[in-house]
């Protein structure tokens, strides 16, 4: 039987061939990609800043973790140091990511098993994240805010506001921005400050659910020497019970300096993934507040100084020729990355996530390969949908957190 | 960290011996290259022995070195990287192996070792056209149904060589050669001078 591609549970463009005997499921043979962009030939033919946009479009519901990812290659082949403030903003956004990726598998999990509310839910919470990505880089999702050496530019001070307009009234914009009066790191802490509330809500609705613990528990069982074998990382590995975190392991940027518990399950099924990434939305809320306290005591600079690789300030450029020279070289050439190869990888939401670059000292990427921890979940769902039945397929695709756009790349 | 890896690099000489033709030590990683005839009983050591032990198949990516560097390159055209990771002790290592064929690039399949490598391997045979020996299930992966040819390639051009679009007179979706034309504004550069010299 065919599932998908156009199907509300195959989460984008999943086509799964099932042979049944009955409802039960004797293999799935998953057809993938439908959304192959050959982002990884593309980055070939372009300088490396180019690149920095197709990384957002990987996995398109958590955009700076693949841009992270990207741009540690590049700064391990050149030997370039991160600002200390760069690199605590680049851990805050990558944990408003990791929130942000696990509000949608939620709601979409829960949607997909059949709780409607949760997604409604969810998303309220998403529209406040999107909020902070636009303020720093002006965009809702594809931010393209990390750069290789540090971040595009500093926090804003003043928080964007809404305004009166014919649809909205001056008593729903007074409401709607009381929390937008301070910087954004204001509202970040406010954020942090409600989001504990919210999981409890989110909790509420299905921690103990009978309907929720019937659809997940004792479904989609990985012992953890399978879960190695079939390349799990990230909270699949853990739903195992593998306390494996690069965070923790080979702790990158800052985390190093912050406090935070990995959560790791007991069964390996589909309801202890879920209380993994339960935790962490704790966890990484925990992390934000870290780095708001640190970042409103510590300015500094965001971006390294070396003009070979970040560009020059407007003023400079314009009153001076050799950062002129610079600014254009950069954006015309690019910049040159020594001849070598490197792999970077960072604790993605969805699992590791690596960058593989091959360069041969051009302008350009030789090679460019990305491990995208979905790919590999995916071919799993074979050997874990075997002998289930065709509603628990829909919770495994659930729980695996597919997003196409990193499987397909 | 340094320290580490030089422990890890003594123990894969102890534990491989000859079998290792090349190894390299940069950027806080250790790469090791071995012939395809040794590829499989490599890296069932580097499975198995408890100084090593990886039991995680990270990456396995194709790449084709026919363009690579300024001066024209002369070494074997197909290489398979594989990045492992041992989840018990910490450390990651990369294993490249070129196939010795040009023309019919063949490697044994990893499969029975790691079963993710399945997929993998099936992407590296749909985007470079390098074949795994024994492979259960050598299917192509990402590109289209019916599609010829190697995109990843290095002599592949990036616009394609068909474009889809649907005829209404045959009233049916159709291939056609490519109407757009390829585009390059920022020339590939090695620059060996100043700043960049060696």
């Amino acid at each position: 039987m065919n599932f998908g591609p156009q199907h509300p549970a195959a989460h984008g463009v999943l086509r799964l061939v099932l042979e049944l005997d009955g409802e039960v499921i004797q293999r799935a043979d998953p057809h993938i990609g439908l959304l192959h962009r050959g982002t990884e030939k593309l980055a070939e033919n372009r300088t490396y800043l180019q690149s920095i946009p197709y990384m957002d479009r990987l996995d398109y519901v958590s955009m700076m973790s693949n841009e992270h990812a990207y741009v540690m290659a590049i700064e391990k082949m050149m030997g370039l140091e991160v600002p200390i403030r760069a690199q605590y903003i680049r851990v805050m956004f990558d944990e408003i990511t990791r929130v942000l990726n696990h509000l949608l598998w939620l709601g979409a999990h829960a949607l997909d098993v059949g709780a409607m509310t949760v997604f409604l839910y969810a998303f309220r919470e998403r529209e406040d994240l999107f909020d902070c990505y636009e303020a720093v880089s002006g965009a809702r999702m594809h931010a393209a805010y990390y750069r290789p050496g540090g971040v595009y530019r500093d926090l804003p001070n003043q928080m964007p506001q809404y305004a009166v307009s014919p649809l909205r009234n001056a008593k729903t914009v007074n409401r709607q921005n009381q929390n937008r009066q301070g910087s954004l790191l204001d509202f970040i802490d406010d954020f942090t400050q409600r989001f504990p509330k919210y999981v409890d809500e989110y909790e509420t609705l299905l921690s103990d659910n009978r309907i929720w613990k019937q659809r997940t528990v004792g479904i989609g069982v990985v012992s953890p020497e399978r879960a190695l074998a079939l390349g799990m990382t990230g909270p699949m590995l853990r739903g195992s019970g593998v306390a494996w975190d690069l965070r923790k392991t080979q702790p990158y940027e800052v985390y190093a300096n912050l406090d935070f518990d990995i959560p790791v399950g007991v069964n390996g099924d589909c309801y202890d993934r879920y209380l993994v990434r339960m935790e962490e939305f704790r966890q990484s809320n925990r992390i934000i507040k870290q780095c708001v306290d640190w970042l409103r005591n510590n300015p500094g600079p965001v971006i390294t100084a070396d003009h070979k690789v970040a560009p020059p300030d407007r003023e400079g450029m314009k009153s001076n020729m050799e950062d002129l020279i610079h600014h254009f070289k950069l954006f015309t050439e690019g910049f040159h990355v020594p001849a070598g190869e490197a792999y970077a990888a960072v604790e993605h939401p969805k699992g590791e996530f690596g960058i593989y670059m091959i360069s041969d000292g051009a302008n350009k990427p030789y090679r460019l390969k990305i491990r995208a921890p979905g790919f590999a979940h995916l071919s799993a769902i074979d050997e874990m949908t075997r002998g289930h039945m065709i509603a628990d397929l829909v919770a495994i695709i659930g729980t695996q957190d597919i997003v196409f756009g990193e499987i397909d790349r | 960290m340094s320290a580490k890896l030089d422990q890890l690099l003594s123990n894969l000489q102890t534990a491989l011996g000859a079998k290792i033709t090349q190894h390299i030590l940069a950027l806080d990683e250790v790469t090791i290259e071995c012939q395809a005839s040794d590829y499989l009983a490599v890296c069932q050591i580097l499975r198995d022995d408890h100084r090593l032990k990886f039991e995680q198949l990270i990456d396995l990516s194709g790449v084709d070195y026919q363009d690579y560097g300024a001066e024209a390159y002369t070494g074997l055209r197909y290489a398979v990287v594989t990045h492992l990771l041992s989840v018990s002790l910490n450390q990651r290592l990369r294993l490249r192996v070129f196939a010795q064929d040009e023309h019919f690039p063949m490697l044994p399949t990893l499969v029975e070792l790691w079963p993710v490598a399945n997929w993998y391997e099936r992407e590296a045979f749909d985007l470079f056209g390098i074949m795994f020996e024994n492979h259960p299930d050598l299917r192509r992966i990402l590109t289209d149904y019916g599609f010829v040819g190697h995109p990843f390639r290095k002599d592949f051009p990036v616009i394609g060589n068909v474009e889809m679009r649907y005829d209404p007179e045959q009233q049916r979706v159709i291939y056609q050669p490519v109407s757009i034309e390829a585009r390059n504004n920022v020339p590939r550069l090695i620059r060996n001078e100043g700043a960049h010299a060696k």
